[in-house]
């Protein structure tokens, strides 16, 4: 019986591929994918990017990509086997990675690191992520609006500050159409489990939510929604395939540039440790079309997406109000500071639930 | 009441995978032999399931391009380990990582295709009956016939000569093999469920759960059914309790935390496997009336001729 347990934890974490091309003196670019490259979301994203980056500068480097490779010991293994596979620029594409990437940074001076969505970095080690907050508030103002039961579904990974921001963000924005919206928010507990995220949106569903959003990968909860002839937003790609008649929009997340400039920056012999956290402005992101919504209200999206590119419109104008009704201090002048919302572990007034673990 | 009935559906739907896989993993522990390569078999029958779907728009044809898929895995699992005697652990772990990297690369030409889900039943009056109409007669076929294949399972272990003959396999090869029995036959035959088993219930994913295939989207599925056999201590009727029990604490947490109660949602969510590991202490306390586990599980058997 120990036997069958012990084989059963060394299965789950086993379950990793390689892929490579090949040449001689070109510049190696590596990337740690957290799920397969069809995974249509997160990982797809990523990969889109480096597709990009082989199509603009494919005569110069080679890329490989490790996909599935779980967050923890096993990704230092990776991103080690990459560095003696001769890469001399690696991306590691997901949160989890962080302290993987540091450490290995630390132990191959030479290497280039880019960790995603991070915030610890070396004299090798760069971090890059995207103001999807910024997405997530345009999101609240159409749901919001198309909200017949005022009650929005919201489908959580794990509470880390980034996807916590995007709830806030999204509430803020929904509150100032209708300050009496609700919010239910179910955690996966998962990045990528379709089955799982098809029974949180049906939970929800079940609950009187009647539109559903989603801070996970897959596009069950789209296809969900659609089913039950609910409305819902994508996430990280494309989702309109599993909604035509349910997708209001989604968040685009486009790589391709960012990791063109680094490489280019590389080969140039200029690449240093960056912070980069992309907005709407640097085009980290985009939104898919706003379809299935009246003209009104696709104008209202525009104009708000409009006035965030240009500066004007800051979801988390002061003051915030946290959930005891205290108003959170503002360090950024007239709406918080990047810090504050890096690191974001409250929920704003107006959401009736608890964070876990808090 | 709607929102009860809404639950009880969705339990059904998020068990049945689970149910059909673990079904065909108990009659191949039944028969002596270890297969950890479910995961691997349900991702090939989701994988392939789906491309039959896709390419001849027909459910049934899916559900048997899974069921064929997974059959075929475990001809693999039963060349290796029953034929040529190699560790039955180190097979399967073997064929689960083939079954995952195989099936991203058959179902790479289908990532992002959609088909229409299996429908579900609708038989006028009986459906519309409050509460258990939907329950009892509204499901997808597939619901139904995980149940009709444990009870069958229950029958044949139970109830039948060859039944019996299987599970002494099981229990002693070296006496079965003494009486004339074909072992090695019979837990090829075992294994073939086992995995034609695993192949329907990965393919019940992308047919009826989720209309689309993605890799890797069983997601740890098989890893659970194998836990399950377990939990029921190689019974059928327990695998059932065991089945809906895990369903039912994976979409009750979800319902818990969009009412709010205030439990941390990791803690539910590690509930069922909590379950599992408390099921599993006491099995091993209360060890009365013999091993539950059959004896001879994963153990090679080469008969000498």
């Amino acid at each position: 019986m120990r036997k069958t347990l012990l084989a059963l934890a060394t299965g789950l974490l086993l379950a990793g591929s390689v892929s490579a091309a090949s040449a001689a003196d070109k510049l190696k670019v590596g990337f740690i994918y957290l799920g397969p490259i069809g995974d249509l979301g997160w990982t797809y994203q990523h990969d889109q990017g480096r597709l990009a980056l082989e199509k603009e500068l494919g005569d110069k480097i080679e890329t490989t990509y490790l996909e599935n490779v779980p967050e923890g010991p096993d990704a230092e293994r990776a991103i080690e086997q990459l560095v003696r596979a001769g890469n001399k620029l690696i991306f590691t594409t997901s949160f989890g990675y962080m302290d993987p990437t540091l450490k290995v940074a630390k132990k191959y001076p030479n290497v280039h690191f880019e960790h995603a969505t991070g915030y610890k970095r070396d004299k090798n080690m760069s971090t890059y992520s995207s103001k999807w907050y910024q997405g997530r508030y345009i999101q609240g103002l159409i749901a919001a609006k198309m909200s017949k039961t005022g009650v929005l579904g919201y489908i959580g990974s794990f509470p880390i500050p980034e996807v916590v921001s995007g709830i806030n963000a999204t509430i803020l924005a929904a509150q100032t159409i209708n300050p009496n919206i609700k919010v239910k928010i179910i955690w996966a507990n998962t990045w990528f489990d379709p089955g799982k995220e098809a029974d949180a949106a049906k939970a929800l569903v079940d609950q009187g939510a009647d539109v559903i959003m989603q801070h996970t990968d897959s596009p069950a909860a789209m296809q969900i929604a659609a089913e039950r002839g609910k409305l819902a937003f994508g996430q990280d790609s494309e989702m309109i395939k599993f909604g035509p008649k349910a997708q209001l929009t989604s968040i685009l997340d486009t790589w391709g540039p960012y990791y063109i400039a680094r490489v280019k920056a590389e080969l140039d012999g200029t690449w240093k440790s960056e912070d980069t956290w992309g907005g709407l402005d640097s085009h980290m992101f985009a939104m898919a079309p706003y379809t299935n919504m009246p003209d009104d209200v696709k104008k209202m999206a525009e104009d708000a997406q409009a006035a965030i590119t240009a500066g004007k419109l800051h979801p988390f104008k002061c003051p915030v109000v946290g959930q005891d009704g205290k108003e959170v201090e503002c360090k950024g002048g007239d709406h918080l500071d990047d810090g504050q919302i890096l690191g974001m572990n409250f929920y704003v007034k107006g959401i009736d639930d608890k964070i876990p673990g808090k | 009441m709607e929102l009860v009935e809404a639950i009880i559906l969705s339990v059904l739907a998020a068990s049945t995978p689970l149910l059909i896989a673990a079904t065909g993993e108990l009659v191949t522990e039944r028969s002596g032999v270890l297969n950890l390569g479910v995961e691997g078999m349900m991702i090939m029958g989701a994988a392939c399931g789906f491309a039959g779907a896709w390419l001849t728009g027909s459910i049934v044809v899916g559900a048997i391009c899974g069921i064929v898929a997974g059959t075929l895995m475990s001809l693999v699992f039963a060349l290796m380990a029953l034929g040529l005697a190699v560790n039955q652990v180190a097979t399967g772990l073997a064929l689960t990582i083939l079954g995952i990297g195989l099936s991203g690369l058959i179902g790479a030409g289908f990532v992002g295709e959609r088909i229409t889900p299996a429908p579900h039943l609708y038989i006028p009056v009986l459906t519309d009956i409050p509460l258990v109409g939907r329950v009892l007669f509204g499901e997808d076929a597939f619901v139904y016939l995980s149940i009709a294949l444990i009870v069958g399972v229950w029958w044949f272990l139970y109830q039948t000569r060859p039944g019996l003959i299987l599970r002494a396999c099981g229990d002693n090869h070296v006496s079965a093999h003494a009486l004339g029995y074909p072992v090695l036959r019979i837990r090829t035959l075992a294994v073939m469920f086992g995995g034609a088993c695993a192949g329907l219930a990965g393919a019940y994913l992308p047919l009826a759960y989720t209309p689309f295939f993605i890799p890797g989207m069983t997601a740890g599925r098989g890893w659970i059914a194998l836990a399950l056999v377990v939990f029921a201590s190689w019974r059928p009727g327990r695998l059932v309790v065991g089945a809906y029990l895990f369903g039912a604490v994976t979409i009750l947490q979800l319902h818990a935390q969009g009412w709010g109660v205030g439990i941390p949602s990791q803690f539910m969510s590690a509930l069922p496997y909590l379950a599992t590991v408390i099921v599993l202490v006491l099995l091993s306390r209360a060890r009365t009336g013999g091993s539950t586990a059959p004896a001879a599980l994963g153990t090679v058997f080469v008969p000498d001729r």
